[in-house]
């Protein structure tokens, strides 16, 4: 069902599209929070303390305080244009993207039918906009990172759109919301909810290789190569402060959110509730595919304070030589599955 | 005026801006870039047509593929990363009479055409009967392309693995 816009009243567009921002903006807060928590409770500290009272909670909202009062800084020699341009790119790609989720059973963006295809298409875009911070630094290091992530972006949309590939070959349909719709219901062994992950072993290979795959897209450990403090400073970032550069960590966040809640939204029932019909309904369909998108993102934060970084060449090798012949032959027995059963 | 014709000057204008800037700039990187802009420009003209998955395909094609490619190209030349790349014209004569006489034969083609404006409703499922011409109709061309693009990815690997074979040999 495409819908003309065009035809309705602009504010009421307007306010349709600021939902998925308000979503970001509230998510983003809580996140660097949760994230710096995270890192204390691992490494058996307590992380921020002091701002706010309770386990410092207002402490995201005093850094951005912060960051809005800063220089914004542009070196003699960058390009100035496209120094100023990127940040700002790269936020509107990862926005743009989330269009297409379906964040409760009566809410989406724009309920296209190429949905998944168009969320993919539109984060490529990021790749440009990190190559353009970098290459308008005019700083090895920037442009070492912006070189880094387009070499590991490109590689590893491969596995990512693979494996997409694969749940799309079950649902026959690109639309999200039609995926998550074919996702109701509790039949599997009586009690299992009817998500991919449950529905046939191969889709479950098929999270595996997604979940590492979004990993190095979204640039978190054990592949942030692009950013990686201890040899490249902050990698493309390095030139950038102030509200730019709060625009990166944004935008990455934000790019974290949208891999998991796609990955929440194809594997994991989307916006279902895992009971069935109790808790169900538009409130609570949104409580659920948020929680599920927030647990893939606590699992991220939890794999970047255990393991180390890995190199490029491992980067390189185990994204070509592993997750992509994988990822290929895992999409060949889903379709011979699909035949047989 | 209506907000769809509003939009549709809007981003041939960026196009058409991007485009001149590209050819016109000394700087083989903002080319590039303007080229990025043209991209995005010609992809949202496509939506406007309710073409939706051709708008998808140009962005993760020439977008998010070719473009990269080209900038990783020119990045990794010696003189890439640098801002003392300059271009020179060369052969100014000969190519200013060959778009010269391109763009008179494209406006005599617009203006003798009888344009017929279609009266059809908008498409509501452009993937699925894609989908089904592509391994219908076009099943033919489909697969030559897809064995072209066999043959190139066999020709690059076959044409490093000789560079770097010989590389071996001289060490």
């Amino acid at each position: 069902m495409t819908q003309n816009l065009l035809h309705i009243n602009p504010i009421a567009i307007l306010v349709h599209a600021a939902i998925p921002l308000v979503i970001i903006l509230v998510y983003a807060l809580v996140a660097i929070w949760a994230e710096r928590k995270v890192a204390g409770f691992i490494q058996d500290r307590l992380g921020p303390m002091r701002v706010g009272g309770w386990h410092g909670w207002a402490q995201s909202i005093a850094d951005l305080l912060k960051l809005i009062q800063k220089e914004d800084i542009i070196p003699n020699d960058a390009s100035r244009f496209l120094f100023k341009f990127a940040p700002f790119m790269m936020f509107a790609a990862s926005y743009a993207a989330f269009a297409v989720i379906p964040f409760s059973s009566s809410y989406i963006g724009s309920n296209i039918n190429i949905g998944v295809f168009y969320l993919l298409a539109v984060t490529s875009v990021l790749t440009l906009s990190i190559i353009m911070a970098g290459w308008a630094s005019n700083n090895k290091w920037s442009l070492l990172g912006g070189m880094r992530s387009a070499a590991q972006m490109v590689s590893y949309e491969v596995p990512t759109i693979a494996t997409v590939l694969t749940v799309i070959v079950v649902t026959g349909s690109l639309n999200l919301m039609t995926v998550t719709e074919m996702q109701s219901g509790n039949d599997i062994l009586g009690f299992l909810p009817n998500w991919f992950i449950f529905q046939n072993p191969f889709l479950l290979v098929a999270f595996v290789i997604f979940f590492i795959s979004i990993l190095a897209e979204s640039h978190r450990v054990p592949f942030d190569l692009p950013e990686s403090e201890s040899e490249l400073v902050a990698g493309y970032q390095t030139e950038y402060s102030g509200m730019r550069w709060a625009m990166f960590m944004l935008a990455e966040y934000a790019d974290m959110l949208l891999l998991s809640l796609l990955g929440a939204t194809l594997f994991f029932g989307g916006w279902n509730s895992p009971f069935g019909d109790f808790m169900s309904g538009p409130f609570w369909s949104f409580f659920w595919f948020m929680l599920k998108g927030l647990l893939l993102v606590f699992v991220m934060m939890w794999i970047r304070w255990t393991l180390p970084r890995y190199r490029v060449d491992q980067l390189m090798h185990i994204c070509w030589s592993i997750l992509i012949p994988l990822s290929f032959i895992n999409l060949v027995l889903v379709a011979l599955w699909e035949v047989i059963f | 005026m209506e907000l769809t014709t509003i939009l549709f000057y809007l981003f041939s204008l960026i196009t058409l801006g991007a485009a001149a800037f590209m050819v016109f700039s000394k700087n083989i990187v903002h080319s590039a870039f303007a080229l990025m802009f043209a991209l995005i420009g010609v992809a949202a003209l496509y939506v406007l047509l309710y073409a939706d998955f051709l708008a998808a395909t140009q962005l993760l094609v020439y977008v998010g593929g070719i473009l990269i490619l080209i900038l990783f190209g020119v990045m990794l030349t010696s003189l890439g990363y640098t801002f003392n790349f300059k271009t020179v014209t060369v052969n100014l004569a000969p190519a200013s009479l060959l778009s010269a006489t391109a763009a008179v034969l494209l406006i005599f083609a617009f203006v003798t055409t009888d344009w017929k404006i279609s009266e059809i409703a908008e498409p509501t499922d452009t993937v699925y009967d894609l989908g089904m011409l592509l391994m219908g109709d076009y099943i033919l061309p489909f697969i030559v392309a897809g064995v072209l693009l066999l043959i190139a990815i066999i020709g690059a690997i076959l044409m490093s693995t000789h560079l770097s074979a010989e590389n071996r040999e001289g060490v």
